[in-house]
This record gives structure tokens, C-alpha cells and sequence, in this order.
């Protein structure tokens, strides 16, 4: 079970409902360990920054976690955690491994402010 | 027009939240500053069970600790705020950040940290998260029954090998020296375990693959034979290098890039004090880094008494 600041996404229905209710969705999908933690801190720190994004986290080994790890997208993928940036329900980006923040926001920036 | 404190830590690692600590108990005005999270490289310890008075825990729960005590103290606490500017020789110490504000200081401690040192080849960027990994705890899994190498000779990547091995079906150590700098007793346990087998005296050249990871290429440093070993993943550990790059021409650095500090942890610039991983010294734990910011806050609380302020 996660432990972070972020809104957790348990489940199959809440995953679906995020992706209706909001446009932009960075989705971190990983466990409580070193890679993770720090992409965690960063989206919880750019919540203020970057309002027209939800930002959410999801267990590795929770029950929803198929969802993600079925992606064709996440096939090559060998390194928590999976990061999966979402546009109008579809998956634009998904990265892995430890990102920093500049790496997180240059996606932002590209994915949802047309390059910031 | 410019806030003005005490003194500025920059770094938030263990070495910068003691500093903190110690600093705000005694009331001195103090900002920490750092680019990251806070925690520095602790946050990256799944597990520690070598600091005293603690009983095993993550690095992240004493970062956490840390950064409450320190605030709890009134310190200001600044993450991910990235320093644009500065000038040590000033006094007081001026820096312009990342958001254009400046802040000046009477004193300052770098506690910078060090990074994980990498190759710096461009097929290593490529493939991290495709095959390269830093953290065997967290990535070992998706490699079982598979492949690895592990790239390293000290305590962490032999340790970490020994913890593959129950994952991976073959662990190759590939190592630059004849000779590992580990504990006897790990040697020991790692020629002793039969799924790992060593190439040494290597130079790593490159990652080579398509969409992952698929061989580690590297030269024998004496013979010039060119291997490639196929694996699936390969997990690096080839230590740190310091985060002294800004500080380049202003304080004195070894050759190394360790900034060079007396007893009391001064730099040959008044009023610019180092501590923990950043600094040149022989041991770098978390319990050495904790004993620096202890120091290096109560020189500067001393240099603050003998400036007056």
C-alpha cells in the first residue's frame, strides 16, 4: 500500500472515472522504494504549479496495477516506476525509472501547455 | 530587496538537516536550499540499519524525522529550488534563485551532496529503465530468471549482486580493478555463490540493444580483448562522484572535485563552512555526514559569535 500525499488509484472503476473526469493525468505507478519516492515528492510538489493536471499514484502490486502493467507502452519497461501521462483519456507518454523534476515538468510543459 | 538570514545551508541531506537542527535550536536565522527532495541520497536507501539509536528503517523515514526536527526548530525549508546565482566572497553571501528572488546570508554550509557516478555514455541514458537499473531492491524482479551484470567492486554492487542472484538465473560482475574494495566477508560469500562469474580489469565501452537492453560491451584494460556479454539487465555501482560543480573556482577543491575544509569543516573562503558527502574526507555514512552538520553549525554559530552578530 502506498504511503504518500498523492490520491491513490485502486481500482478498475476509478481508474476509468479518472480518465472521463479530467483532460490531463500523470499517473505514477510504482512501490515505496528509492525510484519511487522521489517522483512521488515531485508531483505532490507541483500540484500548485500545474492545477489543470491530476496527479495520482498507483500500488505495483495493488489490484488495478494490470491496468498498467498490460500497456503495450510498458512492455520494454524494466525500472519503477512506470509514469504514464494521460491527454482526453488517451496515453500520450509513459517513462521509467527515477525522473527528476525537470524531466517531469518538461513533459508537462510539452504534453499539456503546447511546449510551456 | 533581498531576505536576509543567518545562515544558508545548501543541501538537504542528512549533513544540511543537522546543520539545520543545530542551527535553529540556537536560533540563528537559517534557510536550507536543494535542488531535489529533501533527504539528499538517504532517500535512496531502501533500508538502514547502521545508525545508532535507531532500529532498521528506511531512508526515507529518517529524511522525514530530519526534516520535521529541523523545521521544528524554525528553520525555513526550501525544496527543489534551484540557486541561479551567487557570490561566497561577499559579505554577507548574496544568491539569486531560480525564481529570480535573492537571499543573502552571514554564513553559509554547503552540504551539496554527491550524485551516483555514471558513464556519461550516451547508450546508458538510453536504456535506463530498458535494462539499466540503480536499485536492485526496487527493479531486481523483472530480471528472473534472466541474465544480469552488475558493474562494480565496493560493498554496495557486490552486495547488491549477492541479492540478484536469488532473482537471476546468471550474474556477471564486470569490475575495472584485478581486486574488489569490498568487506572480506562479501568477497567470501560472492566467489562462493555459483550463479555469478566475473569478468575483470574492464572498461565498460557501451549498452548495446534495440528496444532493451540486450548486451554490455567492455575491454580488457590489460589485453585490449573486447567482450560482450549478453544480458538482460545490467544494475550499475560505481560510486559517487561530489556535488561541487558550482562551487569550481570559488572555494578550494581536491583534485577529485571534494571541497577542502579544516577541523572545524571552514573552506579557505570566510564565512563558507562544507559538510557531509561534498566535503574531502575518507568515510561517507550517513552517521559521518549527521557528525559534520553537528560541526559545521557549531563553527558557524562560533563565527557568528566573533563577528557579533
Amino acid at each position: 500500500m502506498l504511503q504518500t500525499g498523492l490520491e491513490h488509484v485502486e481500482s478498475q472503476e476509478s481508474f476509468e472515472s479518472l480518465l472521463k473526469e479530467h483532460e490531463n493525468v500523470m499517473l505514477c505507478c510504482g512501490r515505496m522504494g528509492p525510484m519511487c519516492l522521489p517522483v512521488y515528492d515531485i508531483m505532490e510538489n507541483l500540484r500548485d504549479e500545474y492545477p489543470e493536471v491530476a496527479f495520482r499514484d498507483m500500488d505495483f502490486d495493488g489490484p488495478a496495477s494490470h491496468l498498467v502493467r498490460r500497456l503495450p507502452e510498458v512492455r520494454s519497461f524494466t525500472g519503477l516506476p512506470f509514469t504514464l501521462y494521460y491527454k482526453d483519456g488517451k496515453l500520450v507518454e509513459a517513462t521509467s525509472s527515477i525522473q527528476t523534476r525537470s524531466q517531469v515538468t518538461s513533459n508537462l510543459d510539452r504534453l499539456y501547455r503546447n511546449g510551456g | 530587496m533581498a531576505h536576509h538570514y543567518d545562515v544558508i545551508v545548501l543541501g538537504g541531506g542528512p549533513a544540511g538537516l543537522t546543520a539545520g537542527i543545530y542551527l535553529g535550536r540556537a536560533r540563528a536565522r537559517t534557510l536550507i536550499l536543494d535542488a531535489g527532495t529533501i533527504g539528499g541520497q538517504t532517500v535512496l536507501s531502501y533500508s538502514v540499519a547502521n545508525y545508532p539509536g535507531v532500529e532498521e528503517t528506511s531512508g526515507r523515514t529518517i529524511s522525514q524525522t530530519m526534516l520535521k526536527q529541523a523545521r521544528g526548530f524554525g528553520c525555513e525549508i526550501r525544496a527543489y529550488t534551484e540557486v541561479a546565482g551567487m557570490d561566497l566572497r561577499a559579505d554577507p553571501k548574496r544568491f539569486r534563485l531560480g525564481d529570480g528572488s535573492e537571499v543573502t546570508g552571514e554564513a553559509v554550509i554547503i552540504a551539496t551532496g554527491g550524485v551516483p557516478r555514471r558513464f556519461g555514455l550516451a547508450s546508458e541514458e538510453r536504456f535506463v529503465g530498458r535494462g539499466i537499473s540503480y536499485c536492485a531492491t526496487c527493479d531486481g524482479d523483472f530480471f528472473t530468471e534472466r541474465p544480469i551484470a552488475v558493474v562494480g567492486g565496493g560493498n554496495s554492487a557486490l552486495e547488491e549482486a549477492l541479492a540478484l542472484a536469488r532473482y537471476a538465473s546468471k550474474v556477471t560482475i564486470i569490475h575495472e580493478f584485478d581486486h574488489f574494495q569490498a568487506e572480506p566477508w562479501i568477497i567470501e560469500e560472492v566467489r562462493g555463490n555459483p550463479k555469478i562469474r566475473f569478468l575483470m580489469e574492464q572498461e565498460v565501452l557501451d549498452f548495446e540493444g534495440g528496444e532493451k537492453l540486450e548486451k554490455v560491451v567492455s575491454v580488457h584494460k590489460k589485453t585490449g580483448e573486447v567482450s560482450a556479454t549478453v544480458v538482460d539487465g545490467c544494475f550499475v555501482f560505481i560510486g559517487y562522484v561530489p556535488n561541487s560543480g558550482p562551487f569550481e573556482g570559488v572555494v578550494s577543491l581536491t583534485e577529485r572535485g571534494e571541497i577542502r575544509t579544516d577541523e572545524s569543516l571552514a573552506t579557505d573562503v570566510p564565512g563558507v563552512f562544507a559538510a557531509g558527502d561534498v566535503r574531502a574526507k575518507r568515510y561517507r555514512q550517513i552517521t559521518t555526514a549527521v557528525a559534520d552538520g553537528t560541526i559545521a553549525a557549531l563553527s558557524v554559530l562560533e563565527s557568528l559569535r566573533e563577528k557579533g552578530r
